[in-house]
């Protein structure tokens, strides 16, 4: 549930870690431009409206002159009006901006996290990448576009409606300044108290939906073990511990409008109160009073707004941040500059030469000294226990991680010398966990052909024993599959993704435990099947039941990524300690004895 | 499991709500009797209410008398100035003390008011939570069989984060909006009736003109959350099945159906943040000629001495006031809305239908023997339809059960009637002659043990984990219970032992490793009877084979009932339940089976015998 945010290596030197954000923020520098001047125009305009107003008190009310108030209200609605368009034109700008940048670097974390490898993949983890797509992305339009709007306003208003308080009244501007104290000073409050607890009261949620996610995914478990009411207890904790703490933060964050409101209010007060004496001292016009109590409220607005922005701006910070870690990866897996080519139909021969393979940042090789050959015709098994290497060989074979040392061959060729793209047009992947795509049946199965035709998809879907199913859903070939493929179950998870693979036509095939989520009966049929219909292929197989695997013609026994035994099932039952532990852990003595 | 990180202040974008993305605001389909329900959480606050809403008049009232106040010490220094006689310096003191006595009044009520109205609906907060969880324990499996996870998390989570808020602010935005309108208006007509007309012809008009816009950038909005929706979708599949995009070639396509959703994005975006960024300007330059109209209209009214330059200055202050409250008046329906289709949300899963509530005097066997009866009993998830049909079995105590049977075949389902997390539609299930049927759930329960593959743990310590099911056991009996798991070993590999927190996200633990914990639980529980699903393929074969013997060791003298995948486990059974289609369709040992030649033996044939030679 609650990740906290991955930070990596660059987190704390900020320059770096904003260099692909600014990047790709420069084709918007001119709009920035045009922006500005923009900005301040409407700034002018707010600044000088106030003139307008103390000028029809003063020419026209007082003086008893309508026409004066005529004339100067006309004035005043001209600068309004193009005051209202300086505004429009900013949100024009600044929407185009916002968004326009977000989609590039949407696009861009897009198109890098899809030539990212399952080494760059996993150091950020599938579900941290995709927040990062989306949430992140989000966050920093909504406070781009916000902060376009404001973070130039704020400042020219601020200072300028204090410059202007101070031409129309020296004597006054203490008044502006002491109201921004005030202020200033119950924002920072607010800040030191309450940001920390905002902190705080994430947690909370995040505990919170934990443990109501328990209460659910547990609920089995619970009701079996009696369990409901200690459950109850513990949330009822998290619900108390979580009301107590927003009581008193928005108890805190409460005394923002009132404050405000008193300030602004008592401001208003001392410009007429202190007003009253300059007045009659003759150093000031009665209109400049009301002018002064606008300049007033612009500048508590325009401290307002950067307070505002504050808070806004570490937020969309994390977020950027994040962004630009993945923007600054490099693909570690590119393809070579001139390509070399297999024939159209190649072979299919697989040969790990001497291969070493380890993690990034990670003493522990997860492969060493690997080297075997898969050939044509024949299915190469390969077992272990779980973290001896098995899928990580397999996954070896279409790149989705390099070798560290050493090299795998395809037909002879050094599979880097390909391109990704020729090279993966030849591999039919099963990998461990079925994974569908929303669609239609159809469109899954030739995901990897999309051209393929019905016989062909029919043919895959035969094979791979899902025709049956197929045939009894509802609209068959072209019946809706949900995202992840969460109408249909796991065997037939499975088996669609098999019959991708299948309907692919490659030469080589790889199966990552593909086998599991199947029962028996459909296993063995499934594997009959394949050794029938696509006889010449070579397959290599990652398997954790020993029935699957007894009857290949080469089974590589892999443990703590060293090839421990090669051979035959019956070979291996005499030669190979580890593979004997794993017979013997799943076949009974007798049937051992029957096989042999 | 992919998880979403959730970020402070934002709305998951996936928040399980259906219908979410059609539009800005969702609608409830009942929304009065919504409200009603709603009122039943208001209810305990009734007096908290009152008070709250007395502080807000007494605050908007305070507030809204100032201006015109303001408006009398102008009018002073124009007496003093104009008419030369100077300014009286008195009056203007007791007019600014006056003042500032009011805005702190009504500060302090403003003040008085928000901090009872969220501690109100902090509380309101709090029993939303609370009924929800306790409603979770009430409800039936077959709830939760047929209900996302996710959509029930985001009701205890996101709406009731919108009810919290929407209560805090809403309710007093109602009450001070409302009197803020008619205050203002009343203060208005007592400077001037023409003023006040030329102030509603300008107002409302800006009004129409904004809803106007507001409609426009709604239709937008939708558009953006569709394509959000759709973007986020997208996102999210491809990076989920990354190894299977990059091995069939998928990137290039992927990337241009992500360019198509991104471009509608962008066109969406831009339009509804430009339109509903428009507001701002409008209202301003519609005040602004709303200035200048009471200006002209006041100066002409001044000049001829009706009315005073103070109360221009008020009227003024007014008009800027106004707008205010009356846009949020306009939003109050939305609002409204949104907390009524939280709200909504939150009571349609409180009215779910529960578990039968049990009678008080019921049966319990004293001493267990373990030995279990069905008879003639039917069974199917819904009512229409029965998937076990007149089932009988005889188990004897000591006996081991072995459920077997082809993927979805419903194997689980014999775990939950066992359990009675389903109950039966006819005949029945008894134990040691006890029908459970009459037995209380939890009374029931504790006599198995239970180990499913989906192994649950929850965040906490591995010793609570290891002792959920005897919450007072000592450290000694924890530590002895996971030795005989095989896992004693294994937790004092890790660097905090027994007191290791196992979180969601630590993926120090294997699946084999926590299946063994929880075998170690059922160990600790000592069950007389044991429910156990076998591992299949996530474990690699070192640990099932310490599995294995943890869940041999553990069987051993107690009825058990395993859901079985290895050979051996279901050749030594004493009885084995063959199921297909959901329904039981052979019984017996290994040796009957297979001589009856049924679907068991032939199954059985199939894994050893007809695999043809090579692969």
């Amino acid at each position: 549930m609650a990740v906290a945010p991955r930070t990596l290596q660059a987190d704390k030197d900020e320059k770096i870690t904003v260099k692909y954000l600014v990047e790709y923020f420069k084709p918007y520098l001119l709009a920035m431009g045009g922006l500005i001047i923009l900005v301040w125009g409407q700034a002018y305009v707010n600044l000088t409206l106030p003139d307008y107003t103390a000028r029809i008190v003063n020419q026209g009310i007082v003086a008893k002159d309508i026409a004066a108030v005529w004339s100067n209200g006309l004035q005043m609605l001209l600068l309004a009006l193009f005051g209202g368009v300086c505004t429009i034109a900013i949100g024009f700008v600044a929407s185009k901006i916002a968004t326009g940048y977000v989609r590039r670097l949407r696009e861009a974390i897009f198109i890098k996290v899809e030539q990212f490898s399952l080494s760059e993949f996993n150091t950020f983890s599938s579900s941290s990448l995709v927040t990062r797509a989306t949430n992140d992305m989000q966050q920093i339009q909504n406070v781009l576009s916000m902060v376009l709007r404001m973070a130039f306003l704020a400042p020219f208003m601020g200072i300028g409606s204090i410059i202007k308080a101070h031409q129309l009244a020296p004597t006054m501007s203490w008044i502006v300044l002491a109201a921004i104290g005030v202020l200033v000073s119950l924002i920072i409050l607010l800040f030191i108290v309450a940001i920390p607890k905002f902190t705080l009261i994430q947690k909370l949620v995040d505990k919170l939906s934990l443990q109501a996610r328990e209460m659910l995914t547990g609920v089995r478990v619970i009701r079996a073990y009696n369990n409901d009411d200690r459950q109850q207890d513990k949330f009822d904790r998290t619900n108390l511990e979580s009301t107590r703490l927003n009581i008193f933060v928005n108890r805190v964050m409460a005394l923002m409008q009132p404050v405000m409101t008193l300030v602004m209010g008592l401001a208003s007060v001392a410009v007429v109160w202190v007003g009253s004496y300059v007045v009659s001292a003759g150093n000031l016009e009665v209109g400049n009073l009301l002018a002064l109590i606008q300049y007033v409220s612009q500048t508590i607005m325009a401290f307002l707004m950067i307070s505002i922005i504050f808070i806004m701006v570490p937020r969309a910070a994390v977020s950027g941040r994040r962004v630009n870690e993945v923007l600054a990866v490099e693909p570690m897996i590119s393809d070579p500059l001139s390509p070399t080519h297999l024939p159209k139909v190649p072979r299919g021969v697989v040969e790990f030469h001497d291969v070493d393979f380890g993690y990034e940042g990670s003493e522990q090789p997860v492969l060493s000294n690997v080297s075997f050959i898969a050939e044509p015709g024949q299915t190469t098994a390969i077992i272990g226990g779980t973290g001896s290497g098995k899928s990580t060989m397999l996954s070896l074979i279409p790149r989705l991680y390099d070798v560290s040392s050493g090299s795998v061959t395809v037909d002879g060729v050094d599979i880097r010398q390909l391109s990704q793209e020729e090279l993966r047009s030849h591999i039919g992947y099963v990998p461990q966990k079925a994974s569908l795509f929303s669609g239609t049946v159809r469109s899954n199965i030739a995901y990897g052909r999309p051209h393929a035709s019905e016989v062909e998809l029919n043919q895959a879907a035969d094979t791979a024993q899902a025709r049956e199913f197929i045939t009894s859903l509802p609209k068959s070939l072209d019946n809706p599959i949900a995202q992840a493929g969460n109408n249909v179950s796991g065997g037939q998870k499975q088996r669609l993704s098999i019959a991708r693979a299948l309907a692919k036509k490659p030469k080589i095939y790889l199966f990552d435990d593909s086998f599991s989520a199947l029962d028996f009966k459909t296993d063995a049929a499934l594997r009959q099947a394949l050794k029938t219909e696509i006889a010449s292929a070579t397959f290599i197989v990652v398997a954790q039941r020993i029935s699957t695997i007894m009857q290949a013609e080469k089974i590589i026994v892999l443990d703590k990524g060293r090839i421990v035994g090669m051979g035959t099932h019956r070979e291996l039952l005499r030669t190979s300690v580890v593979y004997r532990e794993i017979a013997e852990s799943q076949l009974s003595a007798s049937e051992l004895a029957r096989k042999q | 499991m992919e998880k979403k990180q959730p970020q402070v202040g934002f709305r998951g974008f996936r928040g399980g709500h259906p219908g979410m993305g059609g539009g800005p605001t969702e609608k409830a389909k009942h929304f009065k009797r919504t409200l009603v329900q709603m009122f039943g959480y208001l209810r305990p606050y009734w007096w908290h209410l009152a008070f709250v809403a007395l502080c807000a008049i007494v605050s908007t009232i305070f507030a809204i008398a100032s201006p015109k106040i303001l408006g009398k010490m102008t009018d002073e220094i124009i007496k003093g100035t104009v008419g030369g006689v100077g300014i009286n310096f008195n009056t203007i003191t007791t007019i600014g003390l006056w003042l500032i006595g009011l805005y702190v009044v009504s500060a302090v009520f403003s003040y008085i008011q928000s901090w009872v109205m969220t501690t109100i609906s902090q509380r309101i907060t709090y029993a939303f939570r609370r009924d929800i969880s306790e409603k979770i324990a009430r409800l039936p499996l077959y709830y939760f069989d047929r209900h996302e996870n996710g959509d029930i998390v985001s009701r205890v989570t996101n709406d009731v984060e919108t009810i919290s808020q929407n209560l805090n602010q809403g309710m007093t935005q109602i009450v001070t909006s409302v009197i803020m309108i008619v205050g203002i208006l009343v203060m208005m007509l007592t400077i001037s009736w023409p003023m006040t007309l030329i102030a509603m012809l300008v107002l409302p008009s800006s009004l129409m003109l904004i809803s106007l816009i507001i409609r426009r950038s709604q239709r937008y909005y939708g558009k953006q959350q569709a394509a959000l929706g759709e973007i986020d979708g997208h996102i999210d599949e491809m990076f989920s099945n990354h190894a299977v995009v990059r091995a069939f070639n998928g990137e290039s396509r992927s990337i241009k159906k992500f360019s198509v959703i991104n471009e509608k994005l962008y066109q969406s975006g831009w339009k509804s943040q430009f339109l509903s960024g428009l507001m701002m300007p409008i209202m301003q330059f519609i005040s602004n000629i709303g200035y200048v109209a009471v200006a002209v209209v006041g100066g002409w009214l001044a000049v001829n001495g009706r009315i005073s330059i103070g109360d221009i200055q008020a009227f003024i202050q007014y008009m800027n006031q106004f707008t205010q409250p009356i846009s949020q008046t306009a939003n109050i329906a939305n609002v409204l809305q949104a907390t009524a289709a939280a709200a909504e949300r939150i009571f349609e899963f409180l009215a779910e239908d529960e578990e039968e509530l049990e009678m008080d005097s019921v049966a319990s066997p004293v001493s267990v023997k373990g030995e279990v009866k069905f008879s003639d009993v039917s069974f199917g998830y819904s009512p229409d339809q029965s998937i076990i049909k007149h089932f009988t079995a005889h188990i004897k105590s000591k006996q081991s059960v072995a459920i077997v049977g082809p993927t979805g075949a419903g194997k689980t389902t014999i775990v939950n009637l066992l359990m009675r997390f389903y109950d039966i539609k006819s005949g029945s299930i008894s134990i040691d002659g006890i029908d459970i049927g009459e037995m209380k759930r939890h009374d029931v329960r504790r006599l198995f043990g239970m180990v499913l593959q989906d192994t649950w743990l929850f965040q906490g310590s591995i010793a609570e984990n290891i002792a959920y099911g005897k919450p007072n056991a000592s450290h000694d009996e924890i530590v002895a219970a996971a030795a005989a798991a095989h896992v004693d070993h294994f937790i004092n590999t890790l660097t905090d032992g027994y007191d290791t927190i196992i979180s969601e996200t630590a993926d120090s633990i294997s699946a084999g490793e926590k299946q063994l914990l929880t075998i170690a639980r059922a160990i600790l529980a000592d069950a007389p009877m044991l429910i156990l699903d076998e591992a299949t393929s996530s474990v690699d074969t070192r640990t099932e084979a310490l599995i294995q013997s943890a869940m041999d060791k553990l069987s051993h003298g107690r009825t058990s009932f395993v859901i079985a995948h290895r050979l051996s486990t279901i050749r030594n059974a004493d009885v084995i339940l063959v199921m297909r289609d959901g329904n039981i369709i052979e019984q017996g040992n290994h040796a009957e089976l297979l001589l009856r030649k049924g679907y068991y033996a032939d199954l059985y044939d199939s894994q050893f015998s007809q695999i043809k030679p090579s692969l």
